[in-house]
Parts: structure tokens; C-alpha cells; sequence
């Protein structure tokens, strides 16, 4: 039986085509994978069957019945549901009270229309079970982890009792257990006959769970099919529309004994807890471990971000002043955050602006510390060569119109301008596709040649093992184990990453 | 809807507004009314300059009226001819005129200090500011105003340097000086960056306690700046100057088209809104409604301006 059928969808945006004769169809239980370069039109697809846009032209059918949504409240009320690859969840409100914002059990109490709280709270742990999420639903949500927020948005999508159900990137904030946890409860979803449109970059997952594939490019379908008809790297060359002959560059430049950054026992209690190591020039030192296991809380210590109780930070053998983000910025330290929403951007300036940014102190001149504007335009427009970002939308252009691979690309662009000699990278490759991953690999391996000593932080342990002379794998706040490059082992090292933690008996 | 959201609508605005109403208006063209115009809105938009950087950097000052009153009686204290502390000395004029800039720069650094420190909301240190330094003012003075100012210094307010008004050239350097700093200089590009998203600015190494800290200074040295114009222009020093102005201050800001949301403002924005709530408030009168018509009507305005605010961060 075909759930979902849509032929010749087209649209623009002021001009341009972002998608041009798109058509698929999709039968009740089966997945559908998505995939695609940033700026391939999935989400632009995607937020048509979810009633966020209209087609310019084309027909959708749902069930056989013609499906036009104007807006995304007519789609969930046909059964479409719109998992978004940022979360749309208030975080200052409880599980329940997310699950049900638009369908509050209710009852009347002298005439006055009142929250039901205990069937509130029997309905909201009935979805959790369905998600495996064993979560008291009266916590606040701004209390629960990334993958476990994820988990309860798709417990919402089951909570309309949704068809279809489309998941955008689900997995950039799920470690490695709770995505598999999410690929059983999809496997269910189709068990029972429900749909699922699943977008992602990462085309393993894809493989893995999709019954039909289709690649997008330019906003064309350029590859569609039952997914035995591909494999991996057919489907990198399909997106990219040229051959990569290696997901990661070849290192050239081995690292020089001399010590950049050393951490001598820092700990932050509940957080970190004695971490020691020594990060040399021009090498690239992997940190591996779970959400949670303060690897992120790390780099934002030692960037100044957050303080530590205990321990002492060195940078070439001088210690770093605690919670000064800005003397580490002067010292040559370049934090590249996980959250370039909010924390990497300045989403309403534009490009040149905002590569601008951290390097304006060293342009200021004179008693009024005035910027030389001319001057420093220049470096920064050599910069954006760098990471390849195209020089006519410098200016003008707010970055929140960029995709998130060219967003990216200024977040660690506005750090090349200047020349830290210590990097920070935290999960540096989240949410970006294939080819701009190949150029942040790049650039990473041209800075390590250069000298430059980088820290890089990622859940994916493939891409540390590409990339890193050495890994460190966090547990609970701990260093629990060190790899050198030829130790490097997959299951290895995601063991230590589970080790002493309840979840390795369970998972 | 491009007309609504141009950065100089307000200008075009007041221009319009100024034709429209000028024929029936008896006076409202005349060259002295004009003039009167202009001198009002002077100490106004040096206010509106110091406000426009506080908002700029995301927060709100409440506190500049008190920062004027109690601004004017320290320079009265010092410098009244009948018992004044300075009473006589040669250095009376000069000295008045610093302690006075730095009472305004000394209370914006507690604002300041209170809000990046204690990390207290703008709007309630800035409130309770505003009450404890306006009762302060009118404790120390007992009420009363103190006259007799020097000429030297009254000459701030009202004399002329070669034809010009001394308000004016003061006036025009200090927002010539303070666009320069905001468009060019350093603080001025984290003060944007701040106001716009103050992790991100972080993040990107910029001391945002430092630049808050530094917005709620100008802030304060604006008011004392334009208490300095009042007090001379009265020649009179008042625990309760500058109350009157009190919502023309944000207002003027906000009709300009500076966001209350932070991170988006010019000097020039904030010499178009002060130009045109000058413009209101005298045409209204001129036309003989009451206070609180006029107060309606303002208020109103206001509004139109926060909504116009409201729409264009919505659409960005």
C-alpha cells in the first residue's frame, strides 16, 4: 500500500531554484533515506511535506487523498509528523507538559477548564516507555541531555499517532548507544506499519535502515532506488557529483616533542576530575567519550568558559588566568564551539563581520582604539579563500541565510584569521556534509603541518581515528584511557569510553 | 513595508509631520519657536546618546534622570555664589564642571558594577537607581533650587562662541564622538556584538562584563553631560530637572529605530527620534492640548515605534 506519493514538486526562492521536479513514493512500514550535500534541498523538501513552505508546483497525495498543507499544524493533524534537527522543545517547561503543549488532558472544576495532572502524567510515561526513556515526566527538560530531548520530541510524534514520520539529522546529539537506540524504536515504527522519511550524513545509519534511498543534489534527484542498489562510497560520489578518492587527507607532518598546552591535574567536582595531559606542537590529539562525560566541559575549561576548583592550566609553561575567555584569545588559544547557533555566530551579521570578530583587538589603534576597517578586511577576506567560502557574499549577507556547512566554515574561519597556536575543536564536523567535512579535515591537517597543536572533541570515533595522532577517551569526568595511533581500535576505545559506566552492563 | 523598515524613516517622518502641521499651527514655523525646538532637544539627545549605547549593548538605564538631578545640585553646591563650596575661586567653573561629570560617571559605574557583578536584571538596578539617587537629590538640596550660578558656567547652557550656541558645538562633538566610537572603534563593534548575543561574543574572546560596565559609564557621563546644558540653560540647579524627560529619553531611542532587544542602534537613529518627539511635544502644545493629551499621544507614538521594533526583529 503507498502511504505517500508526491510528483514533480518544484520551488524557489527569490529566483532561485531550490528544487526542480522532485517525485518519490513511499509505502506504509517502509524508510525512505534522504541524503544529500548541505544546500541539497532536503530541508526545503522536507518542510513542504511538513506544511512550514508550499510548492511552486507539483501534487503530493497522503493515502490517495490529495495533501496540500498551509501550515504545519494541518500536517500533524494528517499524520505527518517533522522530527527538526534543532529541537523545538521548552526547555523550561516538564517532559509531560512538552509532549502534551497542544493536547493538555483536561478537566473542569467549577466551570474552570484545569490541567488533568495525574492523566497528564500517566499519558506522558506511557510515551516514554514507547521511546525506552525511563525519565520522571515532571523533570524539567532543560535538565535532560541533548539525546535524551531528541528522544522525547519523537515520543511527541507518537503522541499524534503520526503515519509518517520524518527525522532531519536525528543523530548529531546522540551518542552512539542511544542511536541505536533510536534505530530499534524506527524498526518498530515500520513494524507497525508507520512510515519514515530518514535525512542524515551519516550514510552508514542510512544504509543500515533504509528500505529505498534518494540522493539529492542542486535540489535534483540525481540517484533513487531499493537501497542494495548502492553502496557507501556510490553514494559520496552521487552527492558530491565528483569522486573522493579518501574521507580523510593523508597526514603529512608528524608532532614536535615541544609542549603547547599541558593540564596538570584539573579538576571541576562533578564535572571533570583530575585530568592531566600534554598536547604537543603540530599534533592532533583526539578526545573520545560519550555525552556526559565532560569532554566538552574540558575544552570550556580550559578556554575560560566555565572554572575549575582545582589544577593548574599551561600554556607554553605559563599558567593560563582562570575564567577569561578573552586573555586565552590573546595568548592564542581558539575555542571552536559545538553550538554555532548560539555560541558560534553572530547570526544577523555577515560573513566578513563575524570573521572580523576575534581578531579586531589586534586592528585596534590609537587612544579611541579605532579598527582598521580596510586592513582588516583584507585578512579576512584572505581567510575566507582559505576555507573556501565564495568572496561575493562577504558582505551584505547575514550568516543566518548561509547553510550549515558555509556556517561552519566561519566559525572556524574567524580563528584562522588570526594564527592561534592552540586549537580547541569541539565535535567540529556536527550537522555539515561530506565535502565540507573533507575541507575542515583539510584544514585541520594543513594547521597540525604548520605547527599548531589541536585538541578535537567528536562523538564519531571514525573521525578521530582519520584524523588524530593520538586519542584520550573520557569516562564520567575521568581520562580512562589513552591510544596512540597504532593502538587505534574502534571497539576499544568506544569500551573505555563505556567503562565503569552502568551503561556497559545494560548496553 | 521597505519605507517602514528604512533607517532614515523617521527623519522623513519628522519632515513630513513638520510641513503637514505648519499651516495650521500658529507659531509652529516661526524662527523663534524653531530655535526653541532645537535648544530642547539638545540636552535631550545628549541623554539619548548614552541611552542609545546602554540599549545598543541589550539593557535599559532608567536612572538618567536622577543621574541629572543629583548631577545639577552637586554643581549647585559647589558653585552657587551665596554658599557655595567654590564660592569665589578663579577654578569654581572648571572644577564644578568635573565633579559634575563624574558623579554621572560614578553612578552609571554602580550601575554598571551591580549588573555585571551581581549579575542583576538593567531594569531593577537601574529602577532602584533611579529612586534612591532622585530622593538623594532632593534630601541633599532640601527641596529647593539652588540659583546664582556662575556665568561661566551658565554660559554652557546659553552662550554663544562666535554665533553659535555653546549647547550646540558641545552637543554636536559629543555625538559626532560618540558615532565615531561606535562605528569605528573596538568597543563599539563588541558593544554590537554583545547586545546581539552576548555568548557568542564571548565565546569570541570579547570581555562582555567589560563592555556592559562601559556602556552604563557613557551612560551616566551622557547625563551628566546634558545636566551640565540644563542647569546652565535654567541657570538654575534643580534636585527634580530632567523628571519631565524621563519617557522622552527611551522614547526618543526607540522611535529612532535603536532595538530594545539589543545589538542594533545608530546616533544617528536616536537625532532623528529625538527631532521628532521635540517636533510632537512642541507642535502639541503649540496647538493648545493639555499635558495629558500630549502624554497620550506621546505614549502612543512610543508604542508604534516598539511595535515597528517588535515586527523587524521578528522578520530578521
Amino acid at each position: 500500500m503507498i502511504l505517500f506519493e508526491c510528483e514533480s514538486i518544484s520551488k524557489s526562492f527569490i529566483g532561485s531554484t531550490v528544487l526542480q521536479d522532485i517525485g518519490f513514493s513511499l509505502e506504509a512500514g517502509q524508510v525512505l533515506g534522504i541524503v544529500g550535500e548541505n544546500g541539497a534541498g532536503k530541508s526545503t523538501l522536507m518542510n513542504i511535506l511538513g506544511g512550514v513552505l508550499e510548492a511552486d508546483t507539483g501534487q503530493m497525495r497522503l493515502l490517495g487523498e490529495s495533501y496540500a498543507p498551509k501550515n504545519p499544524a494541518e500536517a500533524s493533524a494528517r499524520g505527518i509528523a517533522f522530527i527538526h534537527q534543532e529541537l523545538n522543545l521548552f526547555t523550561n517547561l516538564s517532559v509531560s507538559e512538552n509532549l502534551f503543549i497542544t493536547s493538555f488532558p483536561r478537566r473542569r472544576i467549577a466551570g474552570i477548564g484545569l490541567i488533568h495532572r495525574t492523566r497528564l502524567r500517566e499519558a506522558a510515561s506511557r510515551l516514554l516507555d514507547l521511546v525506552e526513556l525511563p525519565l520522571d515526566p515532571e523533570i524539567l527538560v532543560e535538565r535532560l541531555s541533548l539525546g535524551e530531548r531528541q528522544l522525547v520530541e519523537i515520543a511527541k510524534a507518537l503522541s499524534v499517532d503520526a503515519r509518517l514520520i520524518i527525522f532531519d539529522e536525528p543523530t548529531t546529539s546522540l551518542t552512539s548507544r542511544e542511536s541505536t537506540r533510536l534505530f530499534a524504536i524506527i524498526e518498530r515504527l515500520c513494524a507497525e506499519r508507520r512510515s519514515v522519511v530518514y535525512i542524515s550524513h551519516v550514510l552508514d545509519d542510512v544504509l543500515r535502515l533504509a528500505d529505498h534511498v534518494l540522493v539529492l543534489r542542486d535540489g535534483e534527484i540525481v540517484g533513487r532506488g531499493p537501497k542494495s542498489q548502492f553502496e557507501l562510497g556510490q553514494l559520496v560520489t552521487l552527492m558530491v557529483g565528483r569522486q573522493i578518492e579518501q574521507l580523510y587527507p593523508p597526514r603529512c607532518s608528524v608532532p614536535s616533542p615541544e609542549v603547547a598546552l599541558e593540564l596538570k591535574e584539573v579538576s571541576q567536582p562533578g564535572i571533570i576530575e583530575n585530568i592531566s595531559f600534554h598536547l604537543h606542537k603540530g599534533e592532533i590529539l583526539g578526545i573520545a567519550g560519550l555525552m556526559g562525560s565532560g569532554r566538552s566541559e574540558l575544552a570550556r575549561i580550559v578556554f575560560g568558559l566555565e572554572t575549575h576548583a582545582r589544577g593548574t592550566i599551561l600554556l607554553n609553561g605559563k599558567p593560563l588566568p582562570p575564567r577569561s575567555p578573552k586573555e586565552c584569545v590573546r595568548r592564542g588559544i581558539a575555542f571552536l564551539t559545538e553550538n554555532r547557533r548560539e555560541e558560534g555566530l553572530l547570526m544577523d551579521w555577515d560573513i566578513a563581520r563575524n570573521l572580523a570578530l576575534v581578531q579586531a583587538p589586534f586592528y585596534a589603534r590609537g587612544p579611541a582604539r579605532l579598527i582598521r576597517d580596510a586592513a582588516l578586511l583584507e585578512r579576512v577576506a584572505g581567510t575566507a579563500g582559505k576555507v573556501r567560502l565564495d568572496p561575493s557574499i562577504l558582505q551584505g549577507m547575514a550568516v543566518k541565510a548561509l547553510s550549515g556547512g558555509n556556517q561552519q566554515k566561519v566559525v572556524l574561519g574567524k580563528w584562522l584569521v588570526g594564527n592561534p597556536a592552540v586549537y580547541l575543536l569541539d565535535e567540529p564536523t556536527r550537522g555539515i556534509d561530506v565535502g565540507t567535512r573533507y575541507e575542515v579535515y583539510r584544514i585541520i591537517n594543513q594547521l597540525a603541518f604548520t605547527g599548531t597543536a589541536l585538541l578535537v572533541i567528536s562523538s564519531e570515533i571514525e573521525e578521530l581515528m582519520g584524523l588524530c595522532d593520538r586519542i584520550l577517551v573520557m569516562c564520567r569526568g575521568e581520562i580512562a584511557a589513552s591510544f596512540e595511533r597504532e593502538q587505534f581500535d574502534r571497539e576499544a576505545i568506544l569500551r573505555s569510553a563505556l567503562w565503569n559506566s552502568h551503561e556497559f552492563s545494560s548496553g | 513595508m521597505r519605507l517602514l523598515l528604512s533607517e532614515s524613516l523617521v527623519l522623513f517622518l519628522s519632515l513630513a509631520y513638520f510641513l503637514l502641521l505648519a499651516p495650521f499651527t500658529p507659531g509652529l514655523a516661526s524662527y523663534g519657536n524653531l530655535k526653541n525646538v532645537f535648544s530642547n532637544m539638545l540636552p535631550l539627545l545628549v541623554v539619548g546618546i548614552g541611552q542609545t549605547y546602554v540599549l545598543i549593548g541589550g539593557g535599559i538605564d532608567l536612572s538618567v534622570t536622577s543621574i541629572i538631578a543629583l548631577s545639577s545640585v552637586v554643581g549647585g553646591i559647589l558653585m552657587n555664589s551665596q554658599n557655595g563650596v567654590l564660592a569665589g575661586t578663579s577654578w569654581a567653573v572648571p572644577v564644578g564642571v568635573l565633579v559634575m561629570l563624574l558623579v554621572g560617571i560614578i553612578l552609571g559605574l554602580l550601575n554598571g558594577m551591580a549588573i555585571t557583578r551581581l549579575t542583576m536584571p538593567p531594569f531593577i538596578v537601574t529602577l532602584t537607581a533611579m529612586m534612591f539617587f532622585g530622593g538623594f537629590a532632593i534630601w541633599l538640596t532640601q527641596s529647593q533650587n539652588i540659583r546664582n550660578l556662575p556665568a561661566g558656567f551658565t554660559a554652557l547652557g546659553k552662550g554663544y562662541w562666535l554665533g553659535i550656541p555653546l549647547s550646540l558645538l558641545v552637543t554636536v562633538l559629543l555625538a559626532a564622538l560618540a558615532h565615531l566610537l561606535l562605528s569605528r572603534s573596538l568597543l563599539g563593534r563588541w558593544l554590537y556584538a554583545t547586545g546581539l548575543n552576548a555568548r557568542a561574543a564571548e565565546v569570541s574572546g570579547v570581555p562582555i562584563k567589560t563592555v556592559i560596565l562601559w556602556s552604563y559609564m557613557v551612560s551616566g557621563f551622557c547625563a551628566s553631560a546634558a545636566s551640565i546644558l540644563y542647569t546652565g540653560r535654567l541657570e538654575t540647579a534643580s534636585p527634580v530637572l530632567g523628571q519631565r524627560i524621563f519617557l522622552d529619553v527611551i522614547g526618543a531611542a526607540v522611535i529612532g529605530g535603536t532595538s530594545l532587544f539589543g545589538g542594533k542602534g545608530r546616533i544617528s537613529w536616536t537625532v532623528f527620534g529625538v527631532l521628532f518627539i521635540s517636533l510632537l511635544d512642541n507642535s502639541l502644545n503649540l496647538l493648545g492640548l493639555s499635558n495629558f493629551m500630549i502624554l497620550m499621544v506621546k505614549g502612543t507614538v512610543i508604542l508604534i515605534a516598539a511595535v515597528l521594533d517588535a515586527l523587524r526583529v521578528r522578520q530578521a
